[in-house]
């Protein structure tokens, strides 16, 4: 979305942690109010999450617990969201789901952007023939398609939930290290990091107090864009049986038969799955661009 | 452009030989021994209890992992120059059968969904610059949004729902080959397309009007409209031509993406591609295909990537001399 430069240069300051120190309920608040859209796709993501946390006692039923006179039953007041194939409740089982989405998806984004940042920051730093061959590596990982790259791997792994999360890092750093190589790269000529330098500081230091810290909000933004992305993947892996294993209530897995058999005898299975992904993943991504919009303005449109 | 061309080729032939070794080693190494992996169906958790130790040998001898891991590999690679995938152990036929008739659909089916993207998107990405801020704007603008968020598998599930609820389609057993029956063959993609186009047609939009914007802000457009230039000319000799750039180039990039993504697309609309080969080695376990599938989709990509590098630099002086 296009903004005014002159929004996005008075929303900096605040952001950019220097000035005065302000509380987090101030700086949640000034973001809404200079990202109501951004801000909306965050409190879709805090409602999924406390759906997550608190779905044992906000289902009404027991996501597992079939009720077998009830099959492919459509929404009602006793089922609010119906039944699937083999009459377990549903809205039962999207709760649920959000709870291994998000799992695996944090999981997966908090590993594979922090295996990206160690790779990116180190071929960076030490440079010359190690990074041309390291950055070949990079290449190579970025041309498998990732949902095949992802395959590929549950396939020799066998697929549970620690599978899909190892799968999804696997996917997920080599985009993330370019990115941060490239930050560090600029970030090594800048007068401060040489002026250090000069000085005697120990590289280790150089990166600890000068590199690291100017990183924070790219992982950030990376992170929450990301976000999106491990979500789908995990999803899609699982909508393929491929991903988080038979009966444990994921949405991708609940899309994977509906979507197929009872698209027409029970639309709301794949529906309400489908929503819920479509949901977390719309939330994630308007959260990530406001985010991107307001740390760091350079990126936009990467 | 010579020395930027060949740099550019420089670079791309290790990244395919360290291609070939990430697969090649993923697959071989991590299983352990695949032999027993195949003969216990993945279940190595017995440790082969029940796997008689003459059938392993045999098998081990007809995968070739008898031998050291390097020559394996030189071996893996040799036959793969020379166009030989190797036997499907399911199947047990060529692999380079399969793919000779599995690749071509797939690749179609992307190739639709990019021309489908870009020829839909252009012209509403300019729209939207164009009625900057108008209720046309505000429409194109949400659409982006909610294109770039939706999964693809989601919006193949809803293409399909509709179809079946309103018009009673379902997707077809058969598939009719493009040189066959091309009518049918294109009416049978069109859909399948479109579900694996329309992240890309959102994303595109958005590009193409933010592209536009920056260019519409330009001297040069300022200089044509005073001219007295048409309107029209102007939006499309002068402004498009230069916004065109990144786009082009976002394009060509996708292409993996797609790849990725006509996995899905294949098993939502049940289309005979290289999606649902792999999905179909990936439950028999058979590591020959997978392995196929894998490194050609990758050498496809890197090679895609090279060549609009190399056009991107043929279009953009600018980029040979960074």
């Amino acid at each position: 979305m296009i903004v005014g430069n002159r929004t996005q240069e008075e929303g900096l300051p605040e952001f950019a942690g220097g000035r005065q120190p302000q509380r987090l309920w101030e700086v949640i608040l000034t973001f809404s109010r200079r990202k109501p859209v951004g801000a909306t796709g965050g409190v879709i993501l805090v409602a999924l999450v406390i759906i997550a946390i608190t779905a044992p006692w906000i289902s009404p039923y027991d996501p597992y617990e079939i009720f077998a006179d009830h099959r492919k039953a459509p929404p009602q007041i006793a089922y609010p969201l119906g039944t699937d194939q083999l009459g377990r409740d549903v809205l039962s089982r999207v709760f649920y789901g959000a709870r291994i989405s998000l799992y695996v998806g944090i999981i997966s984004v908090a590993a594979g952007i922090s295996l990206g940042f160690v790779l990116g920051a180190v071929s960076a730093y030490i440079g010359g023939t190690f990074d041309l061959l390291f950055q070949r590596v990079v290449d190579a990982m970025i041309a498998f398609p990732g949902i095949i790259l992802a395959l590929t791997l549950i396939a020799v792994l066998g697929s549970s939930v620690n599978n899909v999360i190892y799968a999804l890092v696997a996917v997920l750093w080599p985009g993330a290290s370019r990115t941060v190589r490239s930050q560090v790269l600029s970030l090594k000529e800048m007068d401060y990091v040489i002026a250090a330098r000069a000085i005697g500081m120990s590289p280790a230091r150089i990166v600890v107090r000068h590199i690291m810290p100017n990183c924070f909000a790219l992982y950030i933004i990376l992170a929450t864009i990301t976000l999106g992305t491990a979500i789908i993947t995990e999803a899609s892996l699982s909508f393929l049986g491929l991903g988080i294993p038979g009966d444990v209530p994921s949405w991708g897995g609940m899309l994977a038969r509906a979507s197929q058999e009872f698209i027409k005898s029970a639309p709301w299975i794949a529906l309400s799955s489908g929503i819920a992904i479509a949901l977390a993943v719309f939330g994630v991504n308007l959260l990530g661009d406001a985010l991107r919009d307001v740390l760091d303005p350079k990126l936009r449109g990467r | 452009m010579g020395g930027y061309a060949v740099r550019r080729i420089l670079l791309f032939i290790p990244t395919i030989i360290i291609l070939t070794m990430i697969v090649f080693f993923v697959m071989w190494i991590i299983p352990g021994d695949p032999a027993l992996f195949i003969l216990t169906g993945g279940g190595e958790e017995d440790g082969g209890t029940g796997v008689r130790e003459e059938d392993l040998q045999k098998l081990r001898h007809e995968l070739g992992i008898d031998r050291p891991l390097y020559i394996r590999y030189a071996d893996w690679v040799w036959d793969l120059l020379r166009g030989d995938f190797g036997d499907s152990i399911w199947y047990k036929i060529p692999v380079m059968d399969e793919l000779k008739n599995r690749f071509p659909v797939s690749i179609q089916l992307a190739v639709m969904a990019i021309i489908i993207s870009v020829v839909l998107a252009v012209p509403l990405g300019v729209l939207s610059a164009v009625k900057q801020d108008t209720p046309i704007d505000y429409l194109a603008r949400l659409f982006t949004i909610s294109g770039v968020a939706l999964p693809t598998f989601w919006i193949g599930i809803m293409i399909v729902f509709i179809l079946a609820f309103w018009f009673n389609w379902l997707p077809p057993l058969g598939y009719a080959k493009l040189w066959e029956e091309p009518l049918k063959n294109l009416q049978q993609l069109i859909f399948p397309a479109l579900a694996l186009g329309f992240h890309d047609l959102a994303a595109i939009t958005r590009l193409t009007r933010s592209s536009m914007l920056e260019v519409l802000k330009d001297d040069y457009i300022r200089t044509a409209r005073s001219k007295g230039l048409r309107e029209a000319v102007v939006l499309f000799r002068h402004a498009l031509k230069n916004a065109i750039l990144p786009v082009l180039t976002v394009s060509g990039l996708r292409f993996a993406g797609l790849l990725g993504g006509v996995v899905i697309i294949e098993n939502i609309f049940v289309v005979p591609g290289i999606g649902n080969l792999l999905i179909d080695a990936i439950i028999h376990q058979d590591f020959i295909v997978i392995q196929a599938v894998v490194v050609l989709t990758a050498v496809i990509v890197v090679c895609l990537n090279l060549v609009v590098d190399l056009l991107y630099g043929v279009i953009d002086p600018r980029i040979r001399y960074s």
